[in-house]
C-alpha cells in the first residue's frame, strides 16, 4: 500500500528516535499519522505497518482495540467530538451533545448517511477552563453555545 | 486555527514566572525565547555539575505538578548516574484529567521553555535522549512542539555538542491515541514502547528502570518547565515565592461555576476564597459555593465550607483528606445535582479503566450502574451504603493510582450528598405513587 511522500518521510525519520532493536516504539505514531491518510484501522493498513515493523498483525490488533482515538471503522467527512465530562457538564455540554444527537439523527460513534459528519461523546478533552468545549477534527472550539452549535453543523452540512 | 487560551492581562493575584512570556507577539518563537532570557539557564547548567543541578532543584521545593506531588529533585536523585545503560528523560504531556487544561498552555505559548527544562534534567542524570509524550487529541500543540524542536536543533540548542558545551541531546514529540491510562507513568512507558497502556508493577520506578528498561526521569510538561527559571532565580528564591515545603507557583486551572473560569498561574498556598472570588470573579450568578474539587476529579470532594477557608496547597489540603492534585479546580453551585455530578465522574474512570487490575474493572462498572440506577431514583436506600463499600474495596488494591481515582471522589460524594442521592429515592416514590406497583417474583 502506498502513503503520501511526506508520510514517507515522517516514517523514514521515525525509526532512528527509538533506541536501537525497540523499532516497535513507532506502532502507535506510524498508526495514528496513516490513520490521518486512510481514515481509519483498516485491514490492509494494520498488515502494512506489521510487515514494516516486523511483527505480527495481532500485536496491531492489540494496540488498535485498546486506544479510542484508533478507528474500528471509516468516521465522517468531519468527526465532531463533544466533551460532557465534568467541567464541561456544569456548562450544559451534556444538553450540546443531545442537541447535535436530535439534529443530526445519530448516536455516539454514529455517521450520517450521506457520510459527512460522525457524532462522538468523548472524555475531557484538555479544554476544561473554556466549557463547553468540542473537537472538530483536530481543531479545539471553545465556549460553545447552542447556537454556534447549530450552524457548525449547517455549514458542515452545506460544504 | 486553534483558539487562545489567555485571557488579554493577568491577574493581579497571579505570580507570573512560568507565564513570563505568554503574551508576548510570537511567545513561541526561538527568538522570542532567546531574547528574553532563553536557553540562558542551560548554559548555566552546562558548568553545573550533576549534583549542584540537583541540589538547585531541591532547593526549589519543586513537586511533581502532575498530581503526586513528589518532590522532583528527589526523583532525579533516584537516577542511578553510574549505571552502564543509557539514561532517557520522558515528559508526561498526556493532559487528560478532568479539570486540567494547563499543560496546554505551556506547550502552546511557550514550547522552549519547556524544551530547556528537558536538556537541563538531561544535565542532571547524564541523558542525552528524550520523548514527549503528548495526548493524540492534542496533535496542534503535538506540531507546535515539532516545530519548536526543529527550531532548537537548527540554531544549535539540541543535537550533538550544543553551543559548544560538549552536551549532546536528541529529543521528539511522541503521540498518544487517547487513553487516560497513559497519563499515569508506568501505562505511559509502556504505551511509548508501542503497547498496550496497562501499568506495571513498582518497583522498579521508573528511575531505575523505565523508557525501554533504562534509567528515565518521568515527569510532567509544567515540572520541565519550571526548571530554567529556578536555576535562573535559584532554588532558593523560586522556593520563597510559594510556602515552605512547596515551592513556587503552580498553573491552577478554574472551571465549573465561576464568572471567570481560566487558567491563572498562582504562588503555592495561594488561598481559596482569594482565588475564587478576586481571581475567578465570584461564583457564577451569585450563587452559593457547593462542592469543590481542588485539583482534577480524581481528588475527594470538598463541601462549599470546607474549602473556603483552605489554601491552594499540597498539605493544607492533604489535612482537609484531599489533594492539590493536577491544578484542574472544578467548582460547583448550589443548583449542582451530585448524583449527576458522581455519575458522570465513573463514567469517566469505567470508560478508561485498563482492565488490567479487576477491583478496578470491576468496581468502576458496577459503580457506574448504581450510580444510574440511583440517579434514576430507582434503586433503594442499600444502594447507597454499597456505592461506598464498593469503593472502598477499589482502594489500594490495584497496580496503578486509576482505581484509587474513581473510588475516592465517589465515597467523598456519597458521604458528604447522602442526602441527595435520598432526596432522588424520595421523589421517585412519591412520583411512582399511585402507579400499579410491579409484583417481585419472590412474591
Amino acid at each position: 500500500m502506498t502513503f503520501s511522500p511526506e508520510l514517507e518521510q515522517r516514517f523514514a525519520a521515525m525509526a532512528a528516535k527509538y533506541p536501537e532493536g525497540r523499532q516497535k516504539a513507532c506502532l502507535i505514531p506510524m498508526l495514528m499519522y496513516a490513520q490521518d491518510e486512510t481514515g481509519y484501522m483498516t485491514e490492509e493498513l494494520k498488515e502494512e505497518i506489521a510487515k514494516r515493523l516486523n511483527i505480527s498483525v495481532l500485536e496491531v490488533n492489540e494496540v488498535v482495540g485498546y486506544y479510542t482515538m484508533m478507528r474500528k471503522k471509516r468516521m465522517g467527512k468531519t468527526h465532531l467530538q463533544i466533551c460532557t465530562n465534568i467541567s464541561c457538564l456544569l456548562w450544559d455540554g451534556d444538553k450540546l451533545w443531545e442537541r447535535a444527537c436530535a439534529k443530526l439523527g445519530i448516536g455516539h460513534n454514529e455517521v450520517t448517511a450521506d457520510g459527512t459528519i460522525s457524532l462522538e461523546e468523548v472524555e475531557c478533552i484538555g479544554a476544561c477552563s473554556w466549557a463547553p468545549a468540542i473537537q472538530v477534527n483536530y481543531d479545539f472550539q471553545h465556549n460553545v453555545t447552542p447556537e454556534q452549535l447549530d450552524k457548525l453543523i449547517d455549514d458542515l452540512r452545506k460544504a | 486555527m486553534n483558539p487562545s487560551l489567555l485571557h488579554d492581562a493577568p491577574h493581579a493575584a497571579e505570580t507570573i514566572v512560568l507565564g513570563k512570556r505568554f503574551r508576548l507577539p510570537n511567545s513561541r518563537s526561538i527568538d522570542t525565547y532567546l531574547a528574553t532570557e532563553g536557553y540562558q539557564a542551560f548554559l548555566k547548567s552546562a558548568g553545573m555539575t550533576p549534583e549542584q543541578i540537583v541540589d538547585e532543584v531541591k532547593a526549589s521545593n519543586l513537586r511533581g505538578r502532575g498530581g503526586a506531588g513528589f518532590p522532583a529533585g528527589m526523583k532525579w536523585s533516584f537516577v542511578p548516574r553510574q549505571s552502564p545503560k543509557p539514561k532517557y528523560i520522558v515528559v508526561n504531556a498526556d493532559e487528560s484529567e478532568p479539570g486540567t487544561c494547563k499543560d496546554r498552555v505551556l506547550m502552546q505559548y511557550d514550547p522552549h521553555q519547556l524544551i530547556e527544562g528537558i536538556l537541563i534534567a538531561g544535565r542532571a542524570v547524564d541523558a542525552h535522549r528524550g520523548w514527549i509524550y503528548i495526548r493524540g487529541e492534542y496533535r496542534y500543540l503535538i506540531d507546535i512542539m515539532d516545530e519548536a524542536i526543529a527550531e532548537a536543533y537548527a540554531r544549535g540548542w539540541l543535537g550533538k555538542n550544543i553551543q559548544g558545551t560538549g552536551f549532546d541531546f536528541e529529543l521528539s514529540t511522541h503521540t498518544g491515541a487517547g487513553a487516560y491510562e497513559c497519563g499515569e507513568e508506568s501505562a505511559l512507558l509502556e504505551s511509548l514502547e508501542g503497547k498496550r497502556g496497562v501499568p506495571r508493577i513498582r518497583p522498579p520506578f521508573p528511575a531505575v528502570s523505565g523508557a525501554f528498561q533504562c534509567p528515565t526521569i518521568l515527569n510532567n510538561v509544567e515540572t520541565f518547565a519550571a526548571v530554567p527559571s529556578i536555576l535562573r532565580m535559584g532554588g532558593q528564591a523560586w522556593a520563597d515565592l510559594g510556602i515552605p515545603k512547596a515551592g513556587g507557583t503552580k498553573l491552577t486551572c478554574l472551571t465549573g461555576h465561576v464568572n471567570r473560569p481560566g487558567v491563572y498561574e498562582l504562588a503555592l498556598g495561594f488561598p481559596v476564597r482569594r482565588m475564587l472570588e478576586e481571581v475567578g470573579g465570584g461564583i457564577r450568578g451569585g450563587k452559593k459555593l457547593k462542592a469543590f474539587i481542588p485539583g482534577g476529579s480524581s481528588c475527594p470532594v470538598l463541601t462549599g465550607e470546607e474549602a473556603w477557608e483552605l489554601t491552594m496547597d499540597y498539605d493544607a489540603m492533604a489535612k482537609a483528606k484531599t489533594m492539590l492534585g493536577s491544578g484542574g479546580v472544578v467548582i460547583m453551585d448550589e443548583t449542582t445535582d451530585m448524583v449527576k455530578a458522581c455519575l458522570r465522574i465513573i463514567r469517566f474512570y469505567q470508560h478508561e479503566s485498563c482492565g488490567w487490575c479487576i477491583p478496578c474493572r470491576e468496581g468502576t462498572l458496577w459503580l457506574k450502574k448504581l450510580l444510574t440506577r440511583l440517579d434514576e431514583g430507582v434503586g433503594s436506600a442499600k444502594d447507597i451504603d454499597l456505592v461506598g463499600d464498593l469503593a472502598d474495596n477499589m482502594l489500594g488494591r490495584t497496580f496503578c493510582p486509576l482505581g484509587d481515582a474513581a473510588a475516592l471522589p465517589t465515597m467523598s460524594i456519597v458521604r458528604k450528598f447522602r442526602h441527595e442521592f435520598e432526596a432522588k429515592l424520595a421523589q421517585r416514590s412519591v412520583s411512582m405513587a399511585g402507579l400499579p406497583q410491579l409484583v417481585s417474583i419472590n412474591g
